[in-house]
Order: C-alpha cells, then structure tokens, then sequence
C-alpha cells in the first residue's frame, strides 16, 4: 500500500501525536490511546482497567455527565471505548466540521475527569449487565478469550478474567479510580492520533490549543509481563450450561510481537493456512474431508493480532460434533502441524494469505475508525505508526521456511488446552 | 501504583476552571458520486460506483428469494451454503484459491426476502471475482457429497443459533408480530434442513436464481462505465424467462400484550417490543427517523439516558427501523437482569408515552438531525458502507440520489412533525413483543405492572 503522508510530533508534557492527513474524507477520526490495559490492572481488582474506561466517560471538569456523548452525537459523530491487554482506546469519528470539538472533549478528560462516587455506582451496575450480556447469559461467553489465558499462564497479569470478577468490581472505590488515573493517564504515556480531512498545521494548532496545559506528569515505567512458557501440556475444563455443542481452544506462546515481528508475522501467515477459506488446511481436513467440527478458527492473539505486547497467545479453537474427542481432534491438528513443519508450503498457497492480508489491510484503512485506532496502536506498541503501511510487504516476504518454523513451534508439550463441557440442556429451548 | 496520587476532588478541577466548548467549523459536502445505473439486457439492475478511496472493490447482489411451504426456507438456506460450492469449471477449492489470489473473499446469505452473495477484492482482480460469482449463478454443481456435508453442518450450526438468547427472542418475536408469514422463517428447522436433498437446491437454483428483479452492486475503485461492461460481458449469460420471487405482502404490526417466553435459569431477560412504521419511500420517513433517533436511536437518547446511564438496568438498549419490502417496523430493545427487567419495561413504556406527550424540543430535534446527517455522511465515506447504504435503497426502487438529497430532507423537517411522528409511531398502545427470561422470577412483576401474558 502507498504509505499515506505521516506526521508525528511531541508535545511538551510528553504527549506523543500522530496526523495522518487525507483530503479525499469529508471526515475525521480522533483517538488517544493510553499505555494501561488489563495486563496492568491490581490483583483484587479484575476488570477495573475496563471499568476505569467506562468512568472517562462520565464527565469531566467542563462536560456534565452525559455531556461527552451529547456532543459528539449532536456534533453528527459516534465514538467508543475499548480496553485492550495492552492499552485502552477512546475515539470519535465526526464530520471534519467537529475536529476541534473532539480535541476538546479528549483533552478535558486527559486533564481533569470527574470520578464521583454516583457514577462508579452505575457503572459498575452497566459493566455487571455487559458481563451478563456477553458472557454469562450466553452460551461461549468469554469463550476463549477469559478462560484461556487462565491454563496457558501463571502470573496474574497475563492469566486473570479482563472483564472482572463481580465481587472485585463491587470492591472498586473512587479512591481506586484516582490511583489508577494519576498513575496511567498521564498524557506522557499516550498517543492522540488525527486521521482524515485535516490541515496538518491546522491540526497542530488546535492540538497546541486544548492539550498543551495538560500538565505533564511522569509516564509509569512499564512492567515487563513474560514468563516462561509451559514445560508440559495444560489442560482444563470449563462447564458451559448454555453451550449446544463441545468445543475446545488450544493455546501456544507466540514470538514477542514487538521485538520479533518478522517471526511473529510467520505465526499470522499460518493461522491463515490453517483456517483461512474453504481450502485451508483445518477446513479441508475437519469440515471437509473428515467432517467432524462444525467450526474451526486460528489465529495470533485472542482479539486479533498487534494488540499486546510479549507474552502474546497463538490459539486454535474448534467447535465439534457431540462424540468425537477433544485427543482425536488435536491428534489431527498435531498431524497437520507436523505436515507443515516437515514440507514448507509453496509459494501459491501463501501467495493466498498474503493476497487477503494485504485486501484487509485496504479495507481497515478505508474506515477512518479503523485507519485512526490502527495507527494509534501502531504508535503506541511499536513507537511507529507507519509500520501498519509496511505490513503488507513484510507478510508477502514471509518465507515457507518461516511458515514452517512456525508450525514446528506449536509443540504438544508446551501448550493449554481448554476444554468446553456443554451444559444439561436447559439451552435452546424454544417455548 | 502510585501511593502519592491526588484525591479524586483535586484530579477533577483545574486552577483555571471549565472551558467553553468549541463551535464547529464550516463542513464541506461528501464528493458527488460518479456512477452508472442500468438494466442489462437479461434483467439485472447493475450500479456501479467510482470510490477510490482503497484500491479494493465491494460487491453486492441481491436476488429476491421469497418463497412458502413447508421446508423453503430449509431449502434456500442449504442452497446459500453450497452455492459456492463447485461449479462446471471450478471445485470448492478452486474456488476459493481464485478469490484468494485477488484478495477476494465473497459469501452468500439468504433470508426470507432475498438471497444476497456479498464480497469484496482488489480491485484489479475484479474481473476474476465477477467470473467466480457468474460462475456460481450459470453452473453451480450442488453436487450431493458437498450438499450433504454442508447440510449436517448446518444441523449443528443451527443448534448453537437457537442457544443463543438474541436469536430465542428473535424468532419468538417474529411469531408474535407476524404469525406465521413466510417473512418469519429466518431460521430453518434441523429436521427440515435434514431433508434437503441436492436435486430440491438444484431446482430451487434454476427457478429462483433469476437475474430479473435482481440488483448488482459496485463500489470501489473503478471506472463505472467499464464496471458495467465488464458485468455484461460476464453476466451476460445469466438468463431466465421468470422475474425473481418477492415476498407477498406484510400485514402491519398490531398492538398487544407482550408474550413472556421462559427460558429457564436466564441471569438475564431480552425485551423485544415492535411497532408498526414506514419506511424510507414514505413523505413521513424523515420526521419518524429524527423521532426514533430521540427515543432510542443513539446513545443520547431519552432510552439509554434513562434505562442505562441514570438507572443501570442495562447495558445494551436501542431503538431501530427494520425495513421490508412494504415498510417497515419500529423494533425497541434492551437486555436486563431479571431482577430490574419489570421495572425496565415500566421505563419503556413511559418514554413511549412521555416522547408524545412531551415531544422533543427544538434543541433535541436539531441534535438528532445533526446526528442523523453526520452518520449518513460517516457511514458512506467507505466502500463496504456506501455499498450496503446503496443495497438498502435499491431494495424499495431508490436510487443514490436518494441519498444526495437525504440531508436536505433532514434538514426541512420542523420541530412539530416530529412532535407528530412521534404521538403517531410510539403511542404505547401501538406496540407488541416478546420477553424471553426466567419466568419464574419474572412473572409477578410482570403480572402487576399488566400488558404481558405467560405462555
């Protein structure tokens, strides 16, 4: 892909920016990405990284609760929040008529939220029906993304529920809130990042203007989360009362994304020889030629790959018929891993995962959402934006020889597998 | 963490205090869109559309697909899954291995309105994804290994859709508001998917698969003109002497008590509450969108306000416009803990009275309009959304002029047609639905507050 024109600057408080101008978009994105995820959320506090997020939307010292959400909206634009391993996203996408309002109402917040007693309480209250909503109440809720992590890790940062436990949310206190806030949302450890129809002197201006007296304060020195990978195979089984059908995840260490990202790209070129397509390895062998799972998916990280720092998860997850066993499925996974790893794939078929690799990459960066977040992480993990531009040919020039160093690392013995035991039947019923 | 940190009082207030939020600056309009509109000479509708925004191209077709009797819909959702298949020149690999040297990827989907084969690829590769995809609508094979392997997956497949509880809701509410109208079948039944045979899809592909009534869809980087040439030149020899099949027609959503449906154990119960609406033909549709907007629409509406943001009884609650092929229906929701789920239908139905009684003011009326505009503008500024935007409007005979002169249309409306669209759509009286919870725990609230009926 041609890179797009890429400007990047500092501000005095530490604050790093990215501007991606782009005169063809009647549109523009905003986001600010902060280095604090729920790898780096307290023990005894399980999802407050998340509940954190939902706070900063609560008002800050300008903006009355409900007062962010308002203008954005009635500015003709939509935003969000994500929180992420590794980081926690905020973002606007408006007409590019609102640019200024949506620096306004990112740096009232990096300067001065209101974490009240009263909004904690409803948050916790709307975080808890999230939980029930896409976890709890559903069946493959959390499924693998909360469960997972719990076999194939031993520290809590990498193996604890993201979302929170419910007692620990109800524990969470203002107080708690102002630790965490004067710690991680210093503008020193985040990036603001500007796509779309800007001026790149207009916008720096404007970022000037409203972030400039965001009084700097020192980025946290960041904590080194690996540990070594297991010596054996983990296994674990998590009941599931409303789940119709087993299933199973395997999960494997992965090379640091960041500091081996020729290695890691290797592991996300096989992901996509395994699943990717009707003519895949694990869809031709399980959906196809032995038709013995009803769904099979792989891939690097568990919410999609350049989303954490090292340690990073590879994971396969098949969803099967009732009577075939979790040891004969991974017996044919191991089976077609060992087939990679002892014959390298030709260039034809990685040609194919490289051709949808670098369509995707067009397609996220056609959504000013996608384009803005993408660099903004991309800054953040890898202190460079335009490496999002570079992928493309850096997954094209993976090599078979990479691809099967990749497959022959997914070893039996260093793994976790978990295990999804469906429930007495209750679900599904009609009436 | 840090065990200096300010207290909570100090981190929110500044020495300077509260800012004046910023006006917004002049908007420039989206560009004009460069694109050709024609019928070809077997019946297809193609519109192609010059977006270069990416070097890809987005594709969609749309063949209306209605049909009744018992195992239709059992049938056509066999075909959408083997319809890519193989073909008289390509197996199920070859297939895909085509589309995957373009960066292509392309799926088919079938509801009881339409089927719908949706996909996107380089845009340099866009003849080879017009050969794939004529290739499927002149030579699918359906051949009985793929159909019957496909089918029993679909079996399963079926299973984990009906645990889920948006999907439990989503069928019981179909039954409740349109009885038993082909249009209810979104869902086929295991045991009739098991009957399917491959010689049923063949038959059902040669009289349904039809080019006449169909629409093609292209956005990307393209020239228009040529887009269309190359469509002819590959889907030329699509033919049928039949028009497509359309649906036959929809009686209007009629007012009742809401249907509990128990689902035992449930930590949480799914609202579904409908309404009869009009749809974007219709010279209310602008005035009902903004009133829909205000009650439930967006996030800073009257519902979320409410029921999330001042009350946490949810975290998912939205009003929408569903559209078919006569109108369309005013569909509310929210998912809640059982123990608030009584006192959260109370709230719904309260801003349902409250949104004619007390209609929105000028100012709300100018923020939902301001909204409604810029997300038109947002969510056309790509390919897959202008796409989609352009599948929707010529699926009721509009056209991207339409939308060209949809922001004006917002514009005009007044604050009293709003106030009228909203006594006319939301008056509680009007609305129908389901709640899919434990009914054990939710009956007696229920049975107090009045308006729902057990099973």
């Amino acid at each position: 892909m041609a890179a797009p024109e890429l400007h990047k600057l500092t501000l005095d408080n530490g604050l790093r920016v990215v501007l991606a101008p782009d005169p063809t978009s009647p549109v523009v994105g905003v986001s600010v990405h902060y280095d604090v995820g729920f790898r780096s959320e307290p023990e005894g506090r399980t999802g407050f990284a998340h509940l954190f997020e939902h706070l900063m939307f609560q008002g800050s010292e300008s903006l009355e609760k409900l007062a962010h959400f308002r203008h954005v909206q009635s500015s003709g634009g939509m935003f969000n929040g994500s929180t992420h391993p590794d980081y926690t996203d905020y973002y606007e996408v408006l007409p590019a008529a609102g640019l200024e309002r949506a620096l306004f109402l990112e740096a009232d917040r990096m300067r001065a939220p209101r974490l009240t007693e009263e909004n904690l309480a409803n948050q916790i209250d709307v975080v808890k029906e999230e939980i029930r909503l896409n976890v709890l109440n559903r069946p493959y809720g959390g499924f693998p993304w909360i469960y997972l992590p719990q076999v194939l890790y031993q520290t809590f940062p990498n193996a604890h529920n993201g979302y929170g436990d419910f007692t620990d949310l109800e524990k969470a206190t203002v107080d708690d809130c102002a630790a965490f806030f004067d710690t991680f949302y210093a503008p020193a450890n985040a990036v603001l990042t500007v796509a779309g129809d800007i001026t790149v002197d207009g916008a720096r201006t404007l970022i000037e203007k409203h972030f400039g007296d965001v009084p700097a304060r020192s980025a946290p020195a960041r904590k080194d989360f690996s540990e070594p990978a297991p010596q054996r195979e983990l296994r674990q089984v998590h009941p599931d009362p409303h789940a119709p059908l087993p299933a199973f995840a395997v999960g494997y260490r992965m090379p640091d994304p960041v500091n081996d990202v020729d290695s890691y790209l290797g592991y996300l070129v096989l992901a996509g020889l395994l699943t990717e397509g009707d003519g895949s390895r694990l869809q031709q062998r399980l959906l196809h030629r032995e038709p013995l799972a009803t769904e099979v998916t792989a891939g690097a990280g568990l919410f999609g790959p350049f989303e954490a720092r090292d340690p990073d998860t590879f994971s396969i997850t098949v969803v099967h018929a009732p009577g075939v066993s979790t040891d004969h499925l991974l017996g044919v996974v191991d089976a077609e891993l060992a087939a990679i790893a002892e014959t390298p794939p030709d260039e034809q078929e990685l040609a194919k995962v490289t051709a949808r690799w670098a369509a995707s990459l067009h397609r996220e960066h056609d959504r000013v959402m996608s384009r803005t977040l993408g660099l903004g992480s991309f800054e953040l993990l890898y202190a460079d934006a335009g490496l999002i531009y570079e992928l493309p040919e850096r997954i094209s020039a993976t090599t078979p020889a990479q691809v099967a160093a990749a497959a022959k690392a997914l070893r039996p013995d260093s793994r976790a597998v978990l295990t999804v035991e469906p429930g007495a039947g209750d679900a599904g019923q009609e009436d | 963490m840090n065990a200096a940190h300010r207290t909570a009082e100090q981190i929110g207030r500044t020495d300077r205090g509260p800012r004046e939020l910023p006006s917004l600056s002049e908007q420039r309009a989206a560009a004009e869109l460069n694109y050709v509109d024609t019928v070809l000479a077997n019946g297809l509708r193609v519109l192609a559309v010059r977006l270069a925004t990416v070097p890809m191209v987005e594709l969609r077709l749309r063949i209306p697909f209605a049909g009744t009797g018992q195992g239709y819909a059992a049938r056509a959702e066999v075909l959408a899954n083997t319809a890519l298949t193989g073909t008289a020149k390509r197996d199920r690999i070859a297939v895909d291995t085509d589309l995957a040297l373009i960066g292509g990827e392309l799926d088919t989907r079938v509801d009881p309105e339409r089927l719908r084969f949706s996909g996107s690829s380089l845009s340099s590769g866009l003849r080879t994804l017009l050969d794939v995809l004529g290739d499927a609508l002149v030579s699918a094979s359906y051949a009985e290994d793929e159909v019957e392997r496909e089918r029993d997956r679909l079996v399963e497949r079926l299973a984990v859709a009906r645990s889920q509880p948006s999907v439990i809701a989503r069928e019981a509410l179909q039954r409740r508001r349109y009885g038993d109208h082909p249009y209810t079948k979104e869902i086929p039944h295991a045991e009739d998917v098991a009957e399917v045979t491959a010689e049923q899809v063949r038959e059902l592909h040669k009289n349904s698969v039809v080019p006449r009534g169909s629409v093609l869809i292209l956005v990307g980087d393209i020239d228009p003109e040529r887009a269309v040439a190359e469509v002819g030149d590959v889907l030329g020899a699509w033919t049928a002497d039949r028009s497509a099949p359309e649906l036959p027609v929809l009686a209007d959503v009629v007012g009742g008590d809401l249907q509990l449906v128990h689902r035992p154990d449930a930590v949480q119960s799914q609202l579904r509450l409908s309404a009869r609406a009009v749809g974007r033909t219709d010279p209310n549709y602008p005035a009902l969108q903004l009133a829909n907007l205000a009650y439930g629409g967006y996030f800073s509406s009257r519902l979320v306000e409410n029921i999330r943001e001042d009350k946490g009884y949810t975290y998912h609650a939205r009003s929408a416009l569903e559209f078919n092929p006569f109108g369309a229906s005013l569909l509310v929701e929210a998912d809640t803990a059982s123990e608030v789920t009584a006192a959260a239908l109370l709230e719904m139905r309260y801003e349902f009275g409250r949104l004619g009684l007390v209609p929105p003011s000028e100012s709300e009326v100018d923020d939902v309009r301001q909204y409604a505009i810029g997300a038109l503008l947002t969510s056309t500024a790509n390919q897959p959304g202008l796409a989609s935007q352009l599948d929707a409007l010529t699926a009721v005979g509009l056209d991207p002029e339409w939308l060209r002169a949809h922001p004006g249309r917002l514009a005009e409306v007044t604050t009293e047609q709003v106030a009228e669209a909203a006594r006319e759509f939301f008056a509680p009286r009007r609305f129908t639905g389901v709640i899919v919870g434990d009914a054990d725990l939710l009956w007696d609230a229920l049975d107090s507050l009045g308006g729902a009926q057990l099973p």
